[in-house]
Order: C-alpha cells, then structure tokens, then sequence
C-alpha cells in the first residue's frame, strides 16, 4: 500500500520577511525541483508543505541546513483537467467518512490535474480510491511530472 | 558525574542532562568574590551545602534587608567567618534562593541552599507578579516536545504588561499541521500559567534562532519604559 502514497516535505518557517527566501535558496544549492507548493499560514508562524522530485534527499539537505523539517505520507490523486473530478474525489472520501486534512492541487502539462491530500486514515482513502478506480500517484510519476 | 555551574538551572534540566547523557549531574555554588567555586550538593543531589564553619549565610528580602522566615525565599547574604585578605561582611550576592537548616539525608547538618532560583535583578515584575526566568526554564523543561532554548519578552502595551515566552521548534514538536503547532503553544501557555499565574503568550520559533551564549545566558528582554 506505501507504494500508492507520496512523500510530502513540510518546514517550519517564522511568519517573517525573508524567511522564504532563506528556503528557497536552500533549495536551489541543493538542486531541489519542487513539483508542488503550498504555505500554511498561522500567525506568527507558517507551515511550507511541498512535494519534490527527490524526498529524502530534500529532508536531509533541509534537515542538515538546521530547518526544523519532516517528511509525511500524503496521497497524489490523478484528475482529469476537467470541472466536477474534485467533487467525485471528495464525495469517495466522503461516502467512508474519511477526513481531508488540508489539500492543495496543481495542473500539469498532459491534461491532468493532481490533488495532493492528507487525511486521517491514509489507508482508508488508498482503499476507497481505489475502490472507485481513481489512480493514485507514486514516487516515480513524481519524478517523471 | 558533572559538577556544573555558572547559572541557575533547574530539577527538571537535571533530569534532562541525566537521562541523555548517563552522567550524574551536581549544582555548585561559587562567586568570584568569595574565591570562586564554594559550595556543592552532596551525594543526595538535595541542596548545596554551605560550609557554616567558613561562611555565615542569611536570607533576606531584598527589599527590606530582613530575613525571611526559615525555608521562603530571598536574597543570599554571606559573611566570611575565615577570609583574611578580603573579608565580606553581610555581602548581598544577587541571588535568589531559599535556605534549609534540617539535617541531609547524607548526615550533614550544615544548612543548605536549595536551587538557586536566579538573580534578584533577574527577577521581572509582570502585572504586580514576580516572575522569574527560572521558573519559565523549569515548566518548559517538563514538557518534553520543546527545547531548552526560550526568550522571555515584555512588553507594555496600552499600560498592560504583556509577557511573550519565545521557543525553539524541535524536530519531535514538529508537525505537518497546524492545528498541532498552536495546540502545543496553547499547552506550553496553561502550564506556564499555572505556575506564574499570568497569562503568557507562547510563540514557537525557527530552531537556531534564539541568540547563543556564552556563559551567562540572558533569557529576558524587557521593552518596557518606565
């Protein structure tokens, strides 16, 4: 079942000019590509959520540059690039009374849109999904975006 | 073992430094006046005994000069009984402690000090109430999530002291969800508010951004002008 999840990398970022900044020149020595972005923000503080070619490298890069940084399993859901596939998504969970976390999506080059979600029962959603015939993202569709 | 000193620490830091590093940990008491390194907990790791046959020690309140009643808290005052070149009479350290004059576990029955507390000019008054830097160390250090490095910031905003206890986000605090994060700042803010009994406003920080120091660590930033 890991290999229909995706590794997302988080980091805690002070609320403050020049914070993103630091990141992402971070990012850019390391050669990190991200395929995904989002920031949460909460006050006096945020919360960068992203998913790139290279997780684990990504986590110790960060980790080792002193950002406070985890890795955590999330799911890439496919979607045709089209009105009403969110609805569907989000009516699969909700049908298992599945939970959606926080979720953030993007649109690629191929006609395809992906929804990048975490839950409260990973496994739960991979089954439901599934269920419905939904594909599910990997770590190498990841790369190849 | 360690013996270690140079600032107050606490109960709970002993813990900390025990378990991850196996060494047992003893308090030392010394000022560069009295000729440095003095005075040390005994095996029972239960106060600092004082040596009553060299020293003379007394607890004050620091704003009236009177000693305190046997086991509450004040100002140290020492007098050296022995010192030839430099005798101190009555000489006020600085430091916040509480003196204990029951016998040790271990049999001795010179009194001890229990845990310097921090210094008397440490010491804020936030909103009327005596707030000290050692207090706040000893309610983050049982709250296992967080790290040892905070900065206590007041200010006064519309005549209201406002009192902000800065942290640094660790790793095992981490997590990818918001909720978590201010779930823990709002824990960390009723634990410090059932010790100080004022309302504290808990902002975790980036790990590495509380200044470093060397020796002396200075965990309080005071903007107020008064």
């Amino acid at each position: 079942m890991e290999e229909k999840m995706i590794k997302q990398i988080s980091l805690f970022a002070e609320n403050k000019p020049g914070r993103l900044a630091n990141i992402a020149e971070t990012f850019k020595e390391s050669g990190i590509n991200i395929r995904a972005f989002t920031i949460a923000e909460a006050g006096d503080f945020g919360i960068i959520r992203m998913v790139v070619d290279n997780p684990d490298s990504a986590h110790k890069v960060l980790h080792d540059a002193g950002f406070t940084v985890s890795e955590t399993n999330v799911l890439g859901v496919e979607m045709e690039d089209m009105p009403g596939q969110l609805a569907m998504i989000a009516d699969v969970l909700s049908e298992k009374d599945i939970n959606i976390d926080y979720a953030y999506a993007f649109v690629t080059k191929t006609e395809k849109a992906f929804l990048i979600v975490r839950v409260n029962d990973i496994r739960g959603a991979v089954k439901a999904l599934d269920g419905a015939n939904i594909r599910l993202l990997d770590m190498s569709d990841v790369h190849d975006i | 073992m360690g013996v270690l000193g140079a600032e107050p620490w606490s109960e709970e830091m002993r813990k900390r430094i025990e378990d991850s590093t196996g060494i047992k940990a003893y308090d030392i008491f010394g000022t560069s006046e009295l000729s440095g390194p003095l005075f040390t907990e005994c095996q029972s790791q239960n106060g600092i005994h004082i040596w009553a046959d060299q020293f003379l020690v007394e607890v004050i309140n620091p704003d009236t000069g009177e000693p305190v009643a046997n086991g509450e808290r004040g100002e140290l005052v020492i007098t050296t009984l022995v010192k030839e070149a430099l005798p101190l009479i009555r000489y006020r350290i600085g430091d916040i402690t509480v003196l204990n004059w029951d016998e040790c576990e271990c049999g001795r029955t010179h009194p001890r000090i229990m845990r310097v507390l921090g210094r008397a000019d440490d010491m804020l008054i936030v909103r009327g109430i005596n707030v000290f830097p050692g207090q706040v160390e000893s309610v983050l250090m049982n709250i296992p999530e967080v790290g040892e490095h905070f900065m206590i910031i007041v200010d006064r905003i519309n005549e209201l002291d406002i009192m902000k206890v800065q942290i640094e986000m660790t790793d095992a605090a981490f997590s990818d969800k918001v909720t978590d994060i201010m779930d823990l700042e709002k824990k960390v803010g009723a634990a410090l508010k059932s010790v100080l009994n004022i309302a504290v406003k808990v902002e975790l920080v980036e790990h590495g951004s509380l200044p470093r120091s060397m020796g002396k660590a200075k965990k309080v930033i005071d903007n107020r002008k008064i």
